[in-house]
């Protein structure tokens, strides 16, 4: 082996969050794989067959690797393209829409996803556990509703202040937990996961409210978004394309999360109150207004998520808006734990969640496997990433000199 | 019990902390090792106690080599440690932590609470280490904490204690206390491993002292060797532990405290009713024992801690119950007592740390947003002006070693436009070297006029550094002394008893 060559496969064996994380994601799809074989009948009974010849063994085996191959295959194709239409439209200019869907779908569902995780980031940089995103984002989207729907104005003006009333309804959620952590001590991971049933409730009174609901309707539906409040798509409408200018708005977002956390006075202060809150009050900086102000961006960037996903996707409210599945806030904490709370780390692992969704829905259409599988691998994925040392010992990583342990990218829980 | 060791060698990638270490501690012994933060003690008893597994070398009991798998093995051995910080849960009494991991059960397991008291009392007895069984540790004095370590690991049956900077949370008393302690062990034929960097207690209490530099032992000498002789071995060149220093020039008081009161974390008076003047150009020292309110007077100095009554003028402007951010821009340096704790950010680079108070200030920053190059170029020039050790600007300040990082919070200090400089135990947990460093820097800013309050519980410290020397009892001022004042006086005052030229 080549000095060069044996140098690579050095850095390719040493531990790094980055490899970690990769090797976590394996070890994810491998879980995947084992419920896959677990709760496929045909592929049981040929294992349960293996002992009466070589054949059968063979047979299993093939059965296998053809089953969970096949699933993966459709959820790969379904999130990212697929290779045979893809070509298809490059050789004969034609069927571009069917070609970019799957692509497109994805964008379309990490959009939101990514404003929401950044804000959780920058909070748990902070030192603070948001687990009130989902919350925020409903409300952001209830106030951009109304904004949306009941005002109407020219493009121009109309969608920046449905954006803004998005990001004014996460912000007023936010507050709470953050004026209430600042001036009495209440702990925000209490205050902000309660405050989610909170925002749930008041979702579906403002629906049934006259004010909200559709016209003509006695379902929790709310009005439909004026196409001035929409976020159009991003290709025109007569792309067939879902994927909307949520996705620039995302990467404005992006950017800004970059320059606050690295480059602002104001993101200085937040990591250094995050990293070690005493040295940060010593030196000067008013832990008062940090959890305020953080609650603040985050809780923004949470309604900001929500407006997005309404005025990009869905363009009006009803019941399920943002609940159970959907609920990016919460997957958001995940994500942006993936991610080790980084904007460009939260871009990637919005990406891998948003394509995991979008595939495990066309894999369930194309094999019959549920789509609560992506789940399974999501959480696996999650669960590697929170026990590095784990990670380390399978792949038998090799330690880096001087570099420092790889950690889940959180602080304590307290306080 | 002998211990021999014998070339023990422990490599950290490309460091080797520990470099063929021989060393024998014969039973009876206390047995010093005397060396610089970051050359190797720590290490060396990691070894000895089973934490660590020497890559060369062996470990000899009573002449039969060992291995140690886990500290576990080193316990079922005889060698018991008690740890800088203390392995005890806080709420559990003394007994409990005694017993802790090898409880006298009775029947279907239960705890023998009765049991574990007898025990303890027993072995307290025979060792002369009084402490009550059913006190709650985190109601004790750190001395009595330790001495429940002590007890622990003479509970299990320890024939050599290792005791690992065991002076360096103690006040004077409790470490006289804990001398008689070590005296009467080895008097009863236990041997002592005594690991410490400060020159005094070594001098008093060992046997024998093994010098250890860079990894490697220097030398072996007896106790009665001169301090300054010791001095030199650990850090391989000649230092000066006196402060060379001009007379004061004192100028116009630029740190005033008048009749000021402050409320510790239990709302009693820790500061109660003191008055100082701090006058440019000269070094005060405030002496006293440690938890006398010096803490707590500091704190409410840089506005960290509400003043209950009385004034604190700066510059004479009145700051009194001012926040931080204002006493710092005000001018006011401070380097705090615990560094960890509130003077750095360890996961942050040694540059981003030495503008961590000032990180808006021209030309850090610009509109809120940061200058990063010249962030960047504070902390080149000040890497050089302040013989700051570090691999690169961008280094995580935690792979520094205690006296580096100590130097960083020197330097961002002194390099910020000051009127008075407040720097708490300014000079704890690190080397002579260091030491020495600190100590001219403060000396030299004082010589251009910077006010200078210094808080420390070394006394050599004070009498060395201070101009003038206040010493604090039970919150008050027990006097304002000249440093030409015997030990004794100051040692009196110390102890409350009020003297004169109270100001």
């Amino acid at each position: 082996m080549s000095e060069s060559r044996r140098r690579w496969w050095h850095r390719l064996t040493t531990r790094s969050p980055l490899l970690v994380t990769l090797d976590a994601l394996i070890l994810g799809f491998v879980v995947g794989a084992l419920v896959i074989i677990t709760t496929t009948a045909s592929v049981l009974d040929a294992w349960r067959a293996m002992f009466s010849s070589w054949a059968a063994f063979a047979h299993a085996c093939q059965l296998t690797a053809d089953v969970v191959g096949a699933a993966y295959r459709a959820m790969f194709t379904g999130a990212v393209v697929n290779p045979r239409i893809f070509w298809h439209a490059v050789t004969t200019g034609q069927g571009w829409t069917l070609a970019l869907t799957p692509l497109s779908e994805t964008l379309t569902y990490a959009a939101p996803l990514i404003i929401a995780s950044i804000g959780v980031g920058i909070a748990f940089q902070t030192g603070i556990f948001n687990i009130g995103a989902n919350g925020q984002a409903i409300l952001g989207g209830v106030a951009g509703a109304y904004m949306g729907s009941l005002v109407h104005l020219p493009t121009v003006v109309h969608l920046p202040l449905t954006l803004a009333a998005g990001i004014a309804g996460g912000v007023i959620v936010g507050l709470v937990p953050g004026l209430l952590k600042a001036y009495t001590g209440a702990h925000e991971v209490i205050v902000t996961l309660m405050l989610n049933y909170v925002v749930a409730a008041l979702l579906i009174f403002t629906l049934l409210s006259t004010v909200l609901q559709q016209p003509g309707q006695q379902n929790d539906i709310s009005r439909t978004l004026a196409p001035s409040a929409q976020l159009a798509p991003l290709f025109g409408a007569a792309s067939g394309l879902r994927v909307n200018w949520g996705l620039a708005v995302a990467a404005l977002v992006v950017v800004f999360a970059w320059w606050f956390l690295e480059r602002s006075s104001l993101g200085f202060d937040f990591r250094v109150t995050g990293a070690n809150p005493q040295a940060a009050r010593a030196s000067g900086i008013n832990a008062r207004a940090v959890i305020v102000l953080v609650f603040v961006i985050s809780g923004g960037l949470a309604g900001l998520a929500g407006i997005v996903q309404l005025a990009g996707t869905t363009h009006y409210l009803d019941g399920g808006f943002l609940i159970g599945n959907a609920g990016i806030g919460f997957t958001a904490i995940t994500v942006s734990l993936l991610g080790r709370n980084r904007p460009v780390g939260i871009v990637w692992s919005s990406l891998l969640f948003a394509g995991l969704g979008v595939g495990g829905r066309a894999m369930q259409a194309a094999t019959g496997i549920p789509l609560d599988l992506a789940t399974v691998i999501q959480s696996a994925v999650v669960l590697f990433v929170a026990t590095p040392v784990l990670v380390q010992e399978i792949f038998r990583l090799r330690h880096a000199a001087a570099a420092g342990e790889v950690r889940l990218a959180t602080s304590g829980w307290g306080s | 019990m002998r211990l021999e060791l014998r070339g023990i060698t422990k490599r950290f990638g490309t460091l080797t902390a520990n470099d063929h270490i021989d060393l024998t501690v014969e039973p009876g012994q206390i047995h010093c090792v005397l060396g610089e933060n970051g050359a190797g003690k720590s290490t060396l008893m990691n070894v000895v106690f089973g934490l660590l597994h020497p890559d060369d070398g062996e470990i000899l009991i009573d002449g039969v080599p060992q291995r140690f798998a886990n500290s576990g093995d080193a316990v079922r051995r005889g060698i018991g440690m008690v740890h800088q910080h203390f392995m005890l849960v806080p709420v559990f009494t003394v007994a409990e932590n005694v017993v802790l991991g090898f409880e006298p059960t009775s029947r279907l397991g239960r705890l023998d609470r009765a049991r574990a008291r007898q025990e303890i009392r027993h072995t307290s007895q025979q060792f002369n280490l009084e402490v009550d069984p059913d006190a709650i540790v985190e109601n004790l004095p750190v001395g009595l904490q330790q001495r429940v370590e002590i007890l622990k690991a003479l509970n299990h049956d320890a024939e050599l204690l290792i005791l690992d900077e065991p002076t360096a949370v103690l006040t004077p008393q409790e470490i006289d206390a804990l001398m008689a302690i070590m005296r009467s062990l080895a008097a009863s034929g236990k041997s002592i491993l005594f690991i410490s960097h400060k020159l005094k207690e070594v001098r008093a209490i060992s046997d024998v002292v093994t010098v250890i530099r860079q990894g490697r032992v220097v030398d072996q000498v007896p106790p009665t060797t001169g301090e300054s002789t010791l001095a030199s071995l650990m850090v391989g060149r000649d230092v000066t532990l006196t402060v060379s220093k001009e007379a004061a020039a004192p100028g116009a008081p630029v740190l005033e405290l008048d009749d000021v009161v402050v409320r510790d974390d239990r709302g009693l008076a820790a500061v109660d009713h003191v008055s100082l003047r701090v006058h440019a150009g000269e070094i005060l020292a405030l002496a006293g024992v440690q938890g006398n309110g010096q803490t707590e007077l500091v704190e409410a100095i840089v506005g960290m801690r509400p003043v209950e009554s009385g004034r604190i003028t700066l510059g004479g402007q009145d700051v009194t119950g001012a926040t931080p951010r204002s006493v710092l821009d005000s001018g006011l340096g401070h380097i705090p007592e615990d560094r960890h704790r509130y003077g750095l950010v360890l996961s942050l680079s040694v540059a981003d740390n030495l503008v961590l108070n000032a990180p808006r200030r021209a030309p850090f920053a610009h509109r809120g947003t940061r200058n990063l190059a010249a962030v960047r170029g504070n902390a080149e020039s000040l890497v050089s002006r302040f013989d700051i050790r570090t691999t690169s600007v961008q280094a995580p300040l935690s792979s520094l070693s205690g006296g580096n990082q100590q130097k960083v919070i020197v330097a961002r200090e002194l390099s910020r436009p000051l009127q008075v400089l407040v720097a708490s135990q300014p000079t704890r947990g690190l080397d002579v070297g260091s030491i020495e460093y600190v100590h001219r820097q403060i000396v030299e800013q004082r010589n251009e006029g910077l006010a200078v309050l210094i808080v420390s519980s070394e006394l050599d410290e004070v009498m060395a550094l201070g101009d003038r020397i206040a010493v604090m009892h039970a919150g008050q001022i027990t006097g304002v002394v000249d440093p030409s004042t015997s030990r004794e006086r100051i040692g009196l005052l110390m102890a409350g008893a009020t003297g004169d030229g109270h100001e």
